[in-house]
């Protein structure tokens, strides 16, 4: 094993659901006819229960799957769409992922430059860190950014050991054009016109930018292998590549068809989708835009196609399922005031207390494991529930994330109060022991069968409206929909 | 070495509201309407009740906590009064105080009574309310109709039987609780139905449907208890006795240990064993001459005659489909249409069966009455299958 320092590994995680554009414009091309121009390919949408610091947390653990236990010093997430103003939304994915409380943690936001800058300083500081970046995008009904944006996440893993891409060059320009911003207590972007957009930002702040990172480190343009850029403006990536010198093949597809730009995320998620297409010697050539522009450069080495299998990008795509209703889209979102009934007033209020004596019982999913008998059970009690057993405070930590877990029984129900209607719930059985009943995901409607094979994900459990706090928790979803 | 409460405790008198959409009655009211009807069966007055036992579920939709309100409401004359609740098994569980209470000798005469209002939310079904503490952290989005729907998956799957099957099997056991009901002027529902209503009904949590769902109702039933002695001494003759009345309530076996398949009640097996030693019976399907048990949901109710070992494992379906629990077969259950249609007022639930056994073997069931009944067995489910409050309760013929 080598000593160097890069990027040791990536995840990516897109929510299942792809709204399709026509029938975004379906809806709204008689207020927005340039809308229909729009109306090809789809974008991802986040579930009712999913947000940025979700994903992110599917994100890493995708980063995360087949390695060795990596001690990682820091955790860095970046967003634009953070749930929390003042609550450290790092710290949530932290415990989710069980990284411990030794352990530095940064919410970087405020820029869709969040997570290159992220990446660029972390990679500056040396220290092993994990990297993730989520978005959940809002947008105004029949607005471009609705057909444009996509909601996802990426992650990296940042460290000494022997990375599949080492840095070879990173600058960065910092330049107060502001082609769209959003302010404080504000849920939608403000843009200004394409056009100038284009003209005065895009084409001329990125190539001040890739050619001065060019001149540090002495590379080639000619030389780079894949360029990654998210821009959703036509013919702009190609229109930088050419200003500088970068060969035309080597602009990468920038998802925009199949997932949408993801903001923040976006940067992150091309590069990951890069490296899982590239090869030892590739040189991956990264680009984020807004307010100025960071520029990283990458060599693939080696290591990189023996990486143990995992999802990422082209199984984050995979993992789709078409959605048409463009009204389901506006109701997850909160763009219409549904009639949600009187079942859904029930006061979600959440003592803190509780939550804090019980964070890793609820935000990491750790149930206990008997040292007496070797019952796994969830959650844990003071008392081993193995009738032979019994015995007192005998339980250690066991998480249960990511143990497989198989349907013992369900139901559809369209009683109890759900954002999305019919509630999916039932008992499941983890592979190895341990039990539990729990809320399903991303399930398709009369797909549910008795054995069926679940995976556990990190999700919203319930908003409270009223206090502004997202309660999170696990949930079972199948497996082969991974 | 205990001896069990058989024949210690006889039943003096009860009473029973009507139970329904009751819009024109406060709780208070029902409380009355089946006190007054108790009292008078019980031919005492009001001051010879020792101690009472008030059970109420879902006390916040209706009358507020403690012992209070039915001792305000009945203007009771400074005596104890205990409230209880332990899910459905709220107005067995009421019933239980009273009883053990006699049977102590540390009273003569007690009351048990059972209330709920539950059609004040506005809304359908039961109300929606949250889990307490801990539970509303990493308890899934379960209903009521939600959590015993799957007891059918999981009973198809371990029996291998057909979805259609299964569910027309169901269908008989609310078609015959109708028919049951129909004949009940205190019951909530009274219109009868064929299967195809059932199996066409709208959705309510895979596979129940609109008509595997009991009555959510207001209603209210007492009990007045007291020694078998005491009981001859007021005149009273032909005592109906309790045989058995035995609770089992889950310790986190089903839901966190890796035994229960999900199928049964693991509880309902427990406390049926013990009452039916309790009540000195050894084969009750040829012993027990009817029965109510705990049918909120028809599923509940399927699975339960084999849980109380009337059906043999696996073959409910086929008692159920030949008529074995019709109130004209061979043991009648919910003979007075059952929480399905009599209505499932929680907290008076439980003592609601008993009210039934009791004018059944009273002989007082009008044209509901069976010819000559001697044990009648009740039976209340309380929670969820996967944790719960399971009883068992056996009335019957003093000294049978």
């Amino acid at each position: 094993m080598s000593d160097d320092f890069g990027i040791l590994s990536y995840g990516a995680y897109l929510p299942r659901r792809r709204l399709q554009r026509k029938s975004i414009a379906a809806a709204n091309a008689w207020f927005n006819p340039a809308l229909r121009g729009l109306a090809k390919g789809e974008r991802a949408m986040a579930n009712w229960d999913e947000d940025a610091v979700t994903m992110a947390v599917e994100a890493a653990r995708d980063c995360l799957a087949g390695l060795a236990p990596v001690a990682i010093g820091q955790l860095m997430l970046a967003s634009t769409t953070h749930p929390y103003d003042d609550r450290q939304n790092a710290g949530i994915v932290a415990s989710a992922l069980h990284l411990g409380s030794a352990l530095r943690v940064l919410d970087v936001t405020g820029s869709l430059r969040a997570g290159t800058s992220a990446l660029s300083s972390a990679l500056a500081a040396g220290c092993n860190t994990l990297l993730a970046a989520g978005e959940h995008r809002l947008a105004k009904a029949a607005s471009v950014q609705e057909m444009n944006y996509g909601d996802g996440a990426a992650a990296l893993l940042l460290g000494r050991g022997t990375p599949i891409a080492r840095l070879v060059a990173a600058h960065s320009e910092t330049v107060d054009f502001v082609h769209q911003y959003r302010g404080h207590d504000r849920p939608h972007d403000y843009a200004w016109e394409e056009r100038w957009v284009r003209d005065e930002g895009y084409l001329k702040i990125v190539p001040v930018t890739l050619t001065a990172l060019f001149e540090a480190c002495g590379a080639a343009p000619g030389a780079v292998t894949h360029f990654c850029m998210p821009c959703t403006l036509p013919r702009v990536a190609a229109g930088v590549a050419k200003r500088v010198g970068l060969a035309e093949g080597a602009v990468r597809d920038n998802l925009a068809a199949v997932c949408g730009d993801t903001g923040a995320a976006h940067p992150l998620l091309m590069l990951a989708h890069a490296l899982e297409e590239s090869k030892q010697g590739d040189l991956i050539l990264l680009a984020a835009f807004g307010q100025g522009c960071d520029a990283l450069l990458f060599e693939v080495t080696g290591a990189v196609s023996k990486l143990p299998p995992r999802g990422g990008v082209k199984g984050a795509l995979a993992r789709r399922k078409e959605e048409s209703n463009y009204e389901r889209f506006l109701a997850f979102n909160d763009h219409i005031t549904l009639d949600r009934g009187m079942r859904a007033e029930v006061d979600q209020g959440t003592p803190l207390s509780t939550l804090y004596r019980n964070r890793d019982m609820v935000t990491g999913l750790v149930g206990g494991r008997c040292r007496k008998c070797g019952t796994l059970q969830f959650p844990r009690g003071r008392y081993c529930v193995n009738p032979q057993c019994n015995a007192l405070d005998s339980q250690d930590d066991q998480p249960f994330t990511e143990l497989g877990a198989k349907v013992m029984s369900y139901t559809a129900d369209v009683l109890t109060y759900s954002p999305d209607p019919p509630a999916y719930y039932g008992m499941i059985q983890f592979d190895g022991g341990g039990r539990m009943m729990a809320d399903f995901a991303d399930v398709d409607d009369g797909k549910v069968e008795v054995g069926m094979p679940m995976r556990m994900m990190f999700r919203i459990k319930e908003h409270d409206a009223v206090r502004g706090f997202v309660r999170y928790f696990w949930k079972a979803a199948p497996a082969a929909n991974q | 070495m205990a001896t069990g409460i058989r024949d210690k405790v006889v039943i003096l008198g009860m009473g029973c509201s009507k139970f329904g959409e009751r819009w024109d009655r406060n709780a208070e009211d029902l409380m009355v309407e089946a006190f007054e009807e108790g009292l008078k069966d019980a031919g005492i007055e009001r001051n010879q009740i020792e101690a009472a036992w008030f059970g109420t579920a879902i006390e916040e939709q209706h009358v507020g906590k403690s012992g209070v309100p039915l001792a305000m409401t009945l203007r009771l004359p400074y005596i104890p009064v205990t409230r209880v609740e332990n899910y459905c098994a709220t107005g067995t569980e009421a019933f239980r105080g009273a009883v053990y209470a006699v049977a102590s000798g540390a009273v003569d005469i007690a009351l048990a009574l059972g209330v709920e209002k539950l059609k004040d939310t506005g809304y359908g079904g039961l109300p929606q309310r949250g889990r307490g503490g801990l539970n509303n952290f990493f308890w899934a989005n379960i209903s009521a109709p939600g959590s015993f729907a799957q007891l059918a998956a999981a009973y198809r799957a371990k029996h291998r039987v057909d979805a259609k099957d299964l569910k027309r099997a169901m269908a008989h056991i609310s078609v015959k609780s109708h028919d049951n009901g129909a004949r009940n002027p205190k019951a909530h529902l009274r219109n009868r139905i064929t299967e195809d209503d059932v199996m066409n009904a709208p959705m309510i949590a895979d596979p129940l449907g609109l008509y595997d769902c009991c009555g959510v109702s207001d209603g209210s039933a007492c009990a007045i208890v007291t020694t078998p002695d005491i009981a001859r001494g007021l005149g009273k003759k032909d005592l109906v006795a309790v045989k058995a009345l035995q609770l089992a309530v889950s310790n986190g076996q089903e839901v966190q240990f890796d035994e229960w398949d999900g199928s049964y009640f693991a509880t309902t097996r427990v406390a049926a064993k013990r009452a039916y030693r309790e009540a000195g019976i050894d084969d009750p399907r040829k012993r027990i001459s009817m029965f109510d048990v705990h049918d909120c949901f028809s599923i509940t109710e399927l699975v339960t005659m084999e849980d109380l070992g009337i059906s043999a494992e696996g073959k409910a379906i086929g008692d159920v489909l030949d008529g074995f629990y019709d109130a004209s077969g061979g043991i009648p259950c919910q003979i007075d249409g059952g929480l399905k249609c009599f209505g499932h007022p929680i907290g008076a639930s439980g003592l609601r069966m008993l009210y039934e056994m009791y004018l059944q073997l009273s002989g007082r069931a009008g044209e509901r009455q069976r010819p000559e009944p001697v044990l009648g067995m009740t039976h209340n489910l309380g929670g969820f299958p996967s944790q719960n409050v399971s009883s068992v309760t056996i009335v019957g013929s003093y000294g049978a």
